[in-house]
């Protein structure tokens, strides 16, 4: 469903991304994992539109995605949950629901989405009226993986979903994109550094390392790889 | 008491104009993040606007005088977006100090340009709306002060209505509030930025017609004092908070007509910015702005 062929990124002289290649199919959770540096960001952001390629070519649901402008990146269904959550501080709940539903016109469809994500995430309905900045770290993730569904998304970009969460909260929040990926059938690409948490739950995996891709394969196979062990999994 | 009431009449009128270029001001600043020092131009283009409006429309009525100010915001309107889209949109990913270096050159070539289009001399307004002399309570005033309030309340009237109950208005704060996580959302942020200048300049265009009603003589510099102290009236409110402008300007006009009608007069823009000084001391984030880390 999103293929990326050949992918180079660079900040002026200083290469991100060297030619990395992956694939994600329809229905299923892949991650990217990798420690600081590696380019996972970047990747993300180059696959939102937010940084152009220097070469390289990516294809989603069919249609060539590079170098397109992000607002129609997500018109196309291609939908990220940033790192840090980037929920807007000052409006409510609610309004940052409503601006996920921000390309879509039909009242009717975006209450029922709101609906789903009222269930999904009790919590924000809870404390629908009151302003993001005010809400904790869990809830601002919740939030913030809300917002993106509110866009009817096709594919779903995560980044560092697990990112200053207590290890509970990480637990459930898991939970949830597991479902969102097996209930609502959407393809999720999952980026991470917690390398366990993320081959637990993604059926294949990429590991990223200055720019390139260094080893991937299955997530079960890749959790007992003596090199991803030693190097992510502590031993 | 009289003439405390008159003076908070005068003050507020003077004060309402401010308001609505500072509302430019900070529109710009909360989606760009840098002071369009071109803005104040853009205000006395509102004014010629009007000059050249005026005797197409029916003399000395009401409608007539909407009329002007609408097509000397609609100009306006125009100016602000051409301003943004061939000064300021091809620098979106320079350095602020670029941006405002450039906004600073087009501030010159618009008073460069007025003084070659509309000649350097002072020229008087014509009275666009009907001017009455009121009073009321033993108070005296021009009709033309009530029309500067009135039009104001329904400029803002209107602009609360955009920001706050338009799609329109969700992206705009969207973007104010994070520019990359609003580009997530599907929002065009060139969109987004080219109608806060173009709602900016409106205003600033209807400020324009309503400062010349009642400072009935106009030259292409006549926006720089008044862009400055509505720049500062931002400030004040704080800057990128709507409301904040808004009473900023207010407050900025009351302070300096009661300073000009004391026996400091002759010092009242030095005592107005004075407490402007002494206030951001205590309040650097000005009224109604929230602190924020500039990340460098």
């Amino acid at each position: 469903m999103l293929t990326v062929t050949d992918l180079h990124v660079s900040y002026g002289a200083i290469n991100a991304l060297s030619g990395i290649s992956f694939n994600v199919p329809a229905g299923a959770i892949v991650t990217l994992i990798g420690g600081n540096g590696a380019g996972k960001t970047t990747t993300l952001h180059t696959l939102s539109g937010l940084l152009r390629p220097t070469c390289g070519r990516i294809t989603f649901d069919g249609r060539d995605l590079t170098n397109v402008p992000p607002h129609d990146i997500v018109g196309r269904g291609l939908c990220q949950v940033p790192e840090g959550r980037l929920v807007f501080p000052e409006l409510t709940v609610l309004a940052n629901l409503d601006l996920g539903a921000y390309l879509r016109s039909d009242r009717a469809a975006i209450a029922a989405t709101r609906d789903h994500v009222f269930q999904l995430f009790p919590r924000l309905a809870e404390r629908r009226s009151q302003t993001a900045g005010t809400l904790s770290g869990g809830e601002q993730q919740m939030l913030a993986i809300g917002r993106a569904l509110m866009s009817a998304p096709k594919f779903l970009l995560l980044d560092e979903p697990s990112l200053g969460l207590a290890p509970k909260l990480i637990e459930s929040i898991f939970e949830r994109i597991v479902a969102i990926n097996r209930d609502e059938g959407i393809p999720i690409l999952l980026v991470e550094q917690n390398a366990r948490l993320a081959l637990a739950v993604s059926s294949y995996a990429y590991v990223l390392e200055s720019g390139r891709i260094a080893l991937h394969g299955p997530s079960a196979e890749l959790a007992d790889d003596p090199r991803l062990k030693a190097a992510y999994l502590g031993g | 008491m009289t003439e405390f009431l008159q003076q908070l009449v005068n003050g507020l009128s003077l004060g309402a104009i401010y308001a609505l270029l500072a509302l430019g001001y900070t529109m710009v600043y909360g989606v760009l993040r840098f002071i369009n020092f071109a803005h104040s131009d853009v205000f006395m283009v509102g004014a010629f606007a009007g000059l050249y409006l005026a005797p197409l429309v029916p003399a000395d009525t009401i409608l007539g005088g909407v009329l002007v100010v609408l097509g000397a915001m609609l100009i306006c309107a125009v100016l602000g977006a051409l301003i943004e889209r061939f000064a300021y949109r091809p620098l979106r990913n320079a350095p602020t100090l670029n941006v405002l270096i450039t906004a600073i050159g087009v501030s010159c070539l618009l008073q460069a340009l007025g003084q070659l289009v509309f000649g350097a001399a002072p020229r008087a307004f014509p009275a666009v709306f009907p001017a009455r002399a009121l009073s009321a309570g033993g108070l005296d005033f021009s009709s033309n002060q009530v029309v500067v309030l009135l039009v104001a309340l329904v400029l803002a009237v209107a602009l609360r209505f955009i920001v706050f109950r338009t799609k329109m208005g969700a992206a705009l704060r969207a973007v104010s509030q994070n520019p990359r996580a609003a580009r997530l959302m599907g929002i065009n942020n060139d969109v987004v930025i080219r109608f806060a200048f173009v709602i900016g300049s409106a205003l600033a265009g209807a400020g324009g017609v309503l400062y010349a009603t009642n400072y009935p003589s106009i030259d292409p510099f006549m926006g720089v004092l008044p862009g400055l102290k509505a720049f500062i009236a931002a400030i004040l409110g704080g800057i990128g908070s709507i409301p904040g402008a808004a009473l900023g300007g207010l407050l900025l006009g009351l302070v300096e007509t009661f300073v000009g009608g004391s026996e400091y007069s002759t010092y009242k823009d030095a005592i107005a910015f004075a407490l402007l000084i002494l206030f951001l001391l205590f309040r650097p984030a000005g009224l109604l702005g929230k602190p924020r880390v500039e990340k460098v």
